[in-house]
């Protein structure tokens, strides 16, 4: 078994189910055949992907299951493989895109082949990026990946869809353009874009920082980090719910993963020259967005800001370069791929009874929709991050690490913990509790089953993790502190070389 | 005697042009069978210019008439898109009243005129097939004469190439002046750098070739007749001469001038540069589909010419790349554009396609992916196009001219997502027939698989045309 392709079958999967879904009948009352493909095909992903996890050496920092093929020749290798930090990444895509594929049953009526289509190649493509080991590999998956996002969010999206899908399109665009420079440029330098062999040749102390800033650029855009977030909401807000869910879920963790692999295993001067930019950036991530999340009379809107937030506490994480702050970046991005993608699909089960996501309309639906409170409730605590939630552990690392480093910018840290338990829980209290005003909620139904399987296949990770991080922390722990110790290697070796 | 063998497919196409104008002026009603024969005809040409061994070099008649593997592999390249053009316009031109005997031979003539230009050696030689195929290009712009645009852009054509090529001459007769001949190798012996008129010579040159592959600032003739002419004109218009006028750019600016290159360098980067930002900003207000495939087409010639501005083989073989792609993604969006019929009338309005994914899925399918393509939005081919140039200009350290070029792109990409947001976004309009041309199809089927899947193996491209080494 070892020598079975299983990243390229996992990366494939998908696209042959799209084969299989282009066969079936595209008739409008008759359309569960392609949507039962979908599903069974992003399930056995999910399987793979598991077994992947079981026979995944967690003693090693080594890229394990690494394919090697020629592309171009002599030029670049089509290669992937995975270590502790990036096999999460993919658990987390194969098991968010079944749930998406569940919870298109009835918000999705219009060209529902075509969607589940683009779900499908987004998530090849999304495997794609997490698991290749190769800077132009990495760059046509991370790229491919806007054209299925880009129709998901024109087609199938709300009022102000054209707008934001342009928006979406043309900043992560314009952010990535600057990387391809920056590919281009280190395969000049150093005659590989191979990440292996460019993680012990290392880069030129000269180039590095105008590189860092070259990739920077589209990380930024992608995490997304203030001041260019603003595609965030406004994606978030049109895109049909699965949209939004594969968005926060997986997409904003691209960018984070980005960080961790390219910004910091290769160009570790850099990345030490530029934390209290990051760290800048990132606390006004914290507070702005959080205070913005605040004011806001839509809850999508509101969960897209809070998600804004939650990555400024990600990149905080990363570039305190410590142990726990790594660690605790990942668990946060994990725990928030769970969280946010929850909150959307929260948010898509009353909008596809009211058809408002106005927070006003609600109000006081406890007592028509138990079950959904309760569900509602276990999310919006992981999303402050209560102790007992997959979110305790990770924001609670990140704020490790950053005491570590700084105490000042940890303190401001922590006041965005305090904000996000304002905002989320006013949320939940405007929505959930108080008098019932509007007496046409009183027809809503309470969860079916497909959505209870669905939040509860999302809840039961959270609080499991809340209480038990271990299997995940077992699983990043050699990779992360070899990416520490390789980075302070390098430092050294820069200040050496700096000196003489 | 042993030269005509090389040229064996310039003789076979001249002939078969003269016999298919003799058959159609002295047999009636004989347009299919002239169409057809035509179309025959290139397929012979292609197979004999094959035939041709493809790693010869030679030179024939006093050195002013090169076989190479920039020739033989350029020559398939227009005889092959002249084939498809010729395949997928037949319906078109019956439907529009225009199916008339001179058209193939017309066409049959401008090729002949672009595998001259492809070949030359000499001055004279590429003067001779330049104008050729201008003076059939004149003809064919204007082709459809009861239409008051058509005729407009074929006069319009013709003032301005007149001019340009007025310039061109007037640039040749300065470097014979100082170099004493008119043959690409001599030039290149006699020629030293100190000797500044002999810019003017280059710059004139220069001007005129730049007006043939429309780059900014010499592109104003192109708006206008892409939009009048008739469509299969466009699509003719907007392949062939450019592959003519790179191949001829190459030619001339890396063998005679290639010790002058600090003089021409940056005048290639300017034009580069021009066309590309112009070509896309300037398109973003078009409404037309055949206006804006112009300005993209500028935009896109932008991009081939940052290739050549590097000076090196790597740079040749990233151009020949991008107008290879770019051809592929031509002929493909051409052959969408031939599908939007309704009642014998075509559509050209950018609004005409509102709605498109509606009723007509696999057409809207394959416009996704040409335009996608087009924007240069990597896995399909058109990244790699763009990849391949911009691997090449960064060799070389020149980012600025990759900041530029990668910044087009993304201005450029808006107006491709508009098309994109019209067919997908917005609500229906129109049905239209879905009765196509068999021909029309499979080059459709061809260009789009072809865009999708070039990321499988992007060597294939590459290793065809790493053999082409200019600079030795």
């Amino acid at each position: 078994m070892t020598n079975f392709p299983i990243l390229s079958s996992l990366i494939l999967l998908p696209l042959i189910g799209v084969l299989f879904i282009l066969f079936t009948r595209s008739n409008n009352n008759k359309y569960q055949s392609s949507k039962y493909v979908a599903l069974f095909v992003s399930f056995a992903n999910f399987i793979i992907s598991l077994y992947l996890w079981y026979i995944f050496d967690a003693s090693t920092y080594e890229f394990q299951f690494v394919e090697e093929r020629k592309w171009i020749d002599g030029f670049i290798n089509y290669k992937v493989g995975v270590d502790g930090i990036s096999i999460l990444f993919i658990l987390l895509t194969t098991l968010i895109t079944p749930l998406c594929i569940i919870s298109v049953n009835n918000s999705i009526s219009y060209k529902l082949k075509d969607f589940l289509v683009a779900i499908l190649v987004s998530e090849s493509l999304m495997i794609g990026v997490f698991c290749s080991l190769d800077l132009v590999i990495f760059y046509l998956f991370f790229e491919g990946g806007l054209i299925p996002m880009f129709l998901i969010i024109g087609i199938w999206g709300g009022e102000r869809r054209i707008y934001s899908a342009f928006k979406f399109f043309l900043y992560t665009l314009l952010g990535s353009v600057l990387m391809l420079i920056a590919i281009i440029s280190i395969y000049w330098i150093t005659g590989t874009t191979d990440v292996s062999k460019l993680y012990e040749l290392g880069i030129d102390f000269k180039y590095q920082n105008i590189l860092w800033l070259a990739f920077f650029s589209s990380f930024a855009v992608k995490t997304p980090m203030w001041p260019v977030h603003t595609w965030l909401p406004d994606a978030h807000v049109e895109a049909p719910t699965a949209g939004s869910v594969l968005l926060a879920a997986i997409l904003l963790k691209m960018a984070g993963y980005g960080f961790l692999r390219f910004s910091i295993g290769l160009f570790p001067s850099a990345s030490e020259y530029f934390v209290p930019l990051i760290y800048l950036l990132s606390l006004v991530a914290i507070i702005y967005t959080s205070l913005v999340a605040l004011m806001q009379e839509d809850m999508k809107k509101l969960i897209a800001y809070s998600s804004v937030a939650h990555m400024g506490f990600v990149t905080l994480g990363i570039f305190t370069l410590t142990d726990q702050g790594i660690t605790g970046a990942i668990f946060q991005m994990i725990s928030h791929g769970l969280v946010s993608a929850a909150l959307f699909l929260c948010v898509g089960v009353i909008y596809e009874r009211m058809h408002s996501r106005e927070i006003n309309r609600y109000g006081g639906i406890v007592s028509i929709m138990p079950r959904y409170s309760i569900v509602l409730m276990i999310f919006t605590l992981g999303a402050i991050g209560l102790p007992g939630t997959s979110g305790f552990i990770g924001e609670f690392l990140i704020l490790v690490g950053a005491f570590k480093k700084s105490f000042f910018v940890a303190t401001i840290a922590t006041l965005g913990v305090i904000l996000a338990a304002a905002y989320m829980l006013w949320l939940y209290k405007r929505v959930i509790f108080g008098k019932l005003k509007n007496n046409d909620l009183k027809s809503m139904i309470d969860l079916k089953n497909h959505e209870i399987f669905i939040l509860w296949s999302l809840g039961i990770p959270v609080i499991f993790f809340g209480f038990y991080p271990e299997p995940l922390i077992a699983t990043v722990e050699t990779s992360v502190n070899n990416l520490i110790e390789m980075y302070n290697l390098n430092l050294e070796q820069n200040i050496k070389n700096t000196d003489g | 005697m042993d030269n005509l063998n090389f040229i064996l497919p310039e003789i076979f196409i001249s002939l078969s042009l003269m016999f298919v104008l003799m058959l159609g002026v002295f047999k009636k009603n004989s347009t299919s069978i002239v169409y057809n024969l035509s179309i025959i005809s290139l397929l012979i040409v292609l197979f004999l210019v094959m035939s041709n061994p493809i790693n010869s070099n030679i030179s024939i008649f006093n050195n002013s008439y090169k076989i190479d593997y920039l020739s033989s592999l350029m020559k398939m390249l227009s005889v092959t898109s002249a084939i498809f053009i010729m395949f997928i316009s037949s319906k078109f031109l019956k439907k529009n009243n225009i199916y008339k005997d001179e058209y193939p031979v017309l066409i049959l003539s401008c090729i002949l005129g672009i595998m001259v230009m492809i070949s030359a050696n000499d001055l004279i030689v590429f003067y001779m097939g330049l104008e050729l195929q201008s003076l059939a290009l004149y003809v064919l712009a204007s082709f459809n004469r009861d239409n008051i645009l058509s005729s407009e852009s074929g006069v319009k054509y013709f003032v301005l190439s007149a001019l340009s090529s007025g310039l061109l001459l007037y640039g040749c007769s300065i470097i014979y002046g100082f170099s004493g001949s008119t043959n690409f190798l001599i030039i290149q012996e006699n020629l030293n750098s100190s000797n500044y008129s002999l810019t003017f010579g280059i710059v004139f040159i220069l001007v005129g070739l730049a007006f043939k592959i429309s780059a900014v600032p010499f592109h104003m003739w192109a708006p206008d007749v892409y939009q009048g002419s008739p469509t299969s004109v466009t699509v003719f218009f907007a392949t062939l001469p450019k592959i003519a006028a790179l191949t001829v750019f190459i030619r001339i600016l890396y063998v005679p001038f290639f010790n002058l290159i600090d003089q021409w360098q940056m005048i290639i980067i300017f034009l580069s540069i021009a066309s590309m930002v112009f070509g896309a900003v300037a398109a973003i207000g078009q409404r037309n589909l055949k206006r804006l495939i112009a300005y993209s087409s500028i935009s896109h010639m932008g991009f081939a010419l940052a290739g050549l501005s590097i000076g090196t083989n790597e740079g040749i073989q990233s151009s020949i790349i991008y107008i290879l792609i770019y051809s592929v993604m031509n002929l493909g969006f051409f052959s969408c554009i031939f599908m939007i019929r309704k009642n014998n009338v075509y559509y050209e309005k950018i609004e005409d396609l509102s709605g498109l994914s509606k009723s007509h899925p696999y057409l809207s399918f394959s416009l996704l992916i040409i335009l996608f393509s087009l924007a240069g939005i990597p896995p399909l081919a058109g990244f790699f196009a763009k990849f391949y140039i911009f691997l090449a200009v960064i060799e070389k350290s020149m980012y600025f001219l990759a900041i530029i070029g990668l910044l087009s792109t993304v201005i450029a990409a808006f107006y491709y997502l508009r098309i994109i947001k019209i067919i997908y976004f917005d609500n229906e309009k129109e049905k239209y027939d879905i009765d196509h041309h068999i021909a029309l199809k499979i080059s459709l089927g061809v260009s789009v698989i072809f865009l999708l899947f070039y990321f499988i193996y992007p060597g294939i491209i590459a290793d065809f045309v790493s053999g082409i080494k200019i600079i030795s």
